[in-house]
């Protein structure tokens, strides 16, 4: 019932818009996952898509080269949108072609990525008895 | 269905408002609006009914900017439901664009989901949809099990299911609460809470938590069901439907719901396609589809209930789809109830889930195991899994890559809510802004979903 495809980024947009000519109407999630110092190159693009009249899945994965940039997607699927905004804000990824490649969780002036591997969560220091001050 | 649209263009005379005698007249507040209506062609009804999907906004240059006004509706607005913020450009009393901006409610809870163990999983994920928390835990306990590759024990699922369904229930009530509210029916705000206590007690009976439960966890559920727990059930069981059957007296076949309702927000099947909408929104707009028949999960497959489709997609079937849905729902909880295994509550798998309190005083290796998972928790094979269930709203799926240790190495939820808030900008643009707030209720976005 799911299928996996590994494709490359030259061919992402083309194989994208077989796969709604083949029948799977709906683009249910996108994301991407940070291999940092894992695994090169370090970030992947993961789309899933959905059969409805076929009820079948597929999800396709695309390796980002080092310009972190890909095609949009938006055009062919407009729920794309706010999804490539998201991997745009948490990831630094740019999408091209989209129609409005701004930040959607983060405030517009937010330094940074949040969801990459090298970006800190940030801690309250908890202050015990006797342990030396954190600012 | 299109034949049935296009009729109903030529009866109404402003399709939006359905305001059949007429005496709400645009024209004689609003010049570019009639204008607009002069132009009306066979073209411009089908964009406007949404067969087709296109982004169909142009300045029109005849009109002045002073009629167009940028208003901000939002955060803080009691019927945008949380704190979800629209950009809404106005022209007159009629919505031209609209722009949603989310982000107010982020927490950052996919970068908490890498922090945290399999076991604490669903104590993050539960936080995310606060109205239907059930679904979030089992999405995440459904891909840990997954990419275990474990069974959970008969009794486990069918709780699953009992407890999920109600919080269906739970969560339609909410919706149908606060939809009533945006659209001036208070009393159905009253209504609507007053039903859900009855659940949320025999969640908190449970689970010792009214939201946020953290109930359903990897390998099964947190505990047994409570002693005596069928004479809850068979209460909710006897006064939910009749308290249905009173929103219905009060709200089915009255004028002013109808025509606040009523070929209002219209979305196509096409639209619902496109934008990704799922759940009963999609079937509002007349595609059966829902996951617990299509892609069954935790066994759902052997209970019977219908889905009931409407074909008009406006808010009135959205909210009518909902009524229904309770009634299934019920159905199903009255099937769990009747058919409960009896058995274990979770997987005898002592690295997975934790042994009871009482025999840690007895045994050494419960110990052990006690210290193992609530300290390091347990290992999860590497690879990734994608799973759903058929939430409140729509598809919630989770998304899990997994590197071999006891966290996962990225965590993502893929929240109907999220998704069908891309759908507002569709159902709100050439409406009054009256209408607009009925179509936000409609969708019924949960911010806490959107956001994550």
């Amino acid at each position: 019932m799911k299928e996996n495809l590994d494709i490359s980024i030259e061919d992402y947009f083309q194989k994208v818009e077989e796969l709604k000519n083949d029948g799977y109407e709906m683009m249910v999630d996108l994301t991407a996952i940070d291999w940092f110092r894992k695994k090169e190159p370090r970030f992947e693009v993961v789309v899933n898509f959905l059969s409805v009249s076929k009820n079948k899945r597929i999800s396709i994965k695309v390796k980002l080269n080092d310009e972190l940039t890909i095609p949009s997607i938006t055009s062919l699927y407009p729920s794309a949108n706010f999804y490539e905004r998201e991997v745009f804000d948490m990831f630094g990824i740019n999408f091209e072609n989209h129609p409005d490649l701004t930040r959607i969780l983060m405030p517009d002036d937010w330094v940074g990525h949040p969801l990459r591997k090298d970006y800190g969560t940030g801690r309250i220091p908890v202050q015990f008895k006797n342990a030396p001050k954190v600012d | 269905m299109m034949e049935e649209n296009k009729d109903s263009v030529k009866d109404v005379d402003f399709w939006a408002t359905n305001s059949e005698e007429g005496g709400w007249n645009i024209s004689s507040t609003d010049e570019g609006s009639q204008k607009m209506l002069d132009q009306e062609d066979e073209v411009t009804t089908k964009i406007q009914m949404g067969s087709e999907v296109i982004d169909d906004y142009f300045i029109d240059d005849d009109i002045s900017d002073d009629e167009r006004m940028i208003l901000n509706m939002g955060p803080q607005h009691p019927s945008t439901h949380g704190v979800l913020r629209l950009q809404v450009e106005l022209e007159g009393e009629v919505v031209r664009r609209v722009q949603p901006v989310i982000g107010y409610l982020h927490t950052g809870m996919e970068k908490t989901g890498e922090e945290l163990n399999y076991f604490q999983g669903p104590t993050n994920t539960t936080r995310m949809d606060y109205l239907s928390p059930f679904f979030n835990e089992l999405v995440f306990s459904l891909a840990t099990e997954k990419l275990l590759d474990i069974e959970v024990p008969d009794r486990a699922s069918t709780i699953r299911i009992l407890m999920t369904e109600l919080n269906r229930i739970s969560s339609h009530l909410v919706a149908l609460a606060t939809g009533g509210m945006d659209i001036g029916a208070l009393s159905m705000m009253i209504f609507g809470f007053r039903e859900r206590e009855l659940i949320l007690d025999f969640f908190e009976k449970t689970t010792g938590l009214r939201m946020n439960h953290n109930f359903i966890r990897p390998g099964g559920v947190a505990a047994d069901l409570p002693d005596n727990w069928q004479k809850d059930i068979e209460k909710i069981l006897k006064v939910i439907p009749e308290k249905l059957k009173d929103y219905d007296e009060m709200l089915l076949d009255n004028p002013i719901w109808q025509g606040r309702l009523k070929n209002v927000g219209i979305l196509t099947t096409e639209e619902c396609l496109a934008y990704g909408i799922t759940g009963p929104s999609l079937r509002a707009s007349g595609y059966a589809w829902d996951l617990r028949k299509m892609q069954p999960y935790s066994g759902i497959e052997k209970y019977e209930f219908d889905i009931p489709v409407f074909e008009e997609g406006d808010v009135f079937a959205r909210w009518r789809i909902k009524v229904l849905e309770i009634f299934e729902s019920l159905k199903i909880v009255e099937q769990a109830m009747g058919n409960m295994p009896k058995g274990p509550f979770k997987i005898q798998d002592k690295k997975i889930t934790p042994p009871p309190r009482k025999r840690l005083d007895e045994s050494m290796e419960a110990l052990i195991h006690h210290f193992k998972i609530y300290t390091e928790g347990f290992k999860v094979p590497e690879g990734e899994v994608y799973t759903t269930v058929e939430s409140p709203r729509g598809e919630l799926g989770c998304f899990i890559v997994s590197d071999g240790s006891s966290k996962p190495y990225r965590m993502h939820v893929r929240g109907p809510s999220f998704c069908n808030l891309q759908a507002l900008p569709v159902v709100m643009s050439d409406s009054p802004i009256a209408d607009a707030v009925a179509a936000i209720a409609s969708l019924d976005p949960v911010l806490g979903d959107v956001d994550r």
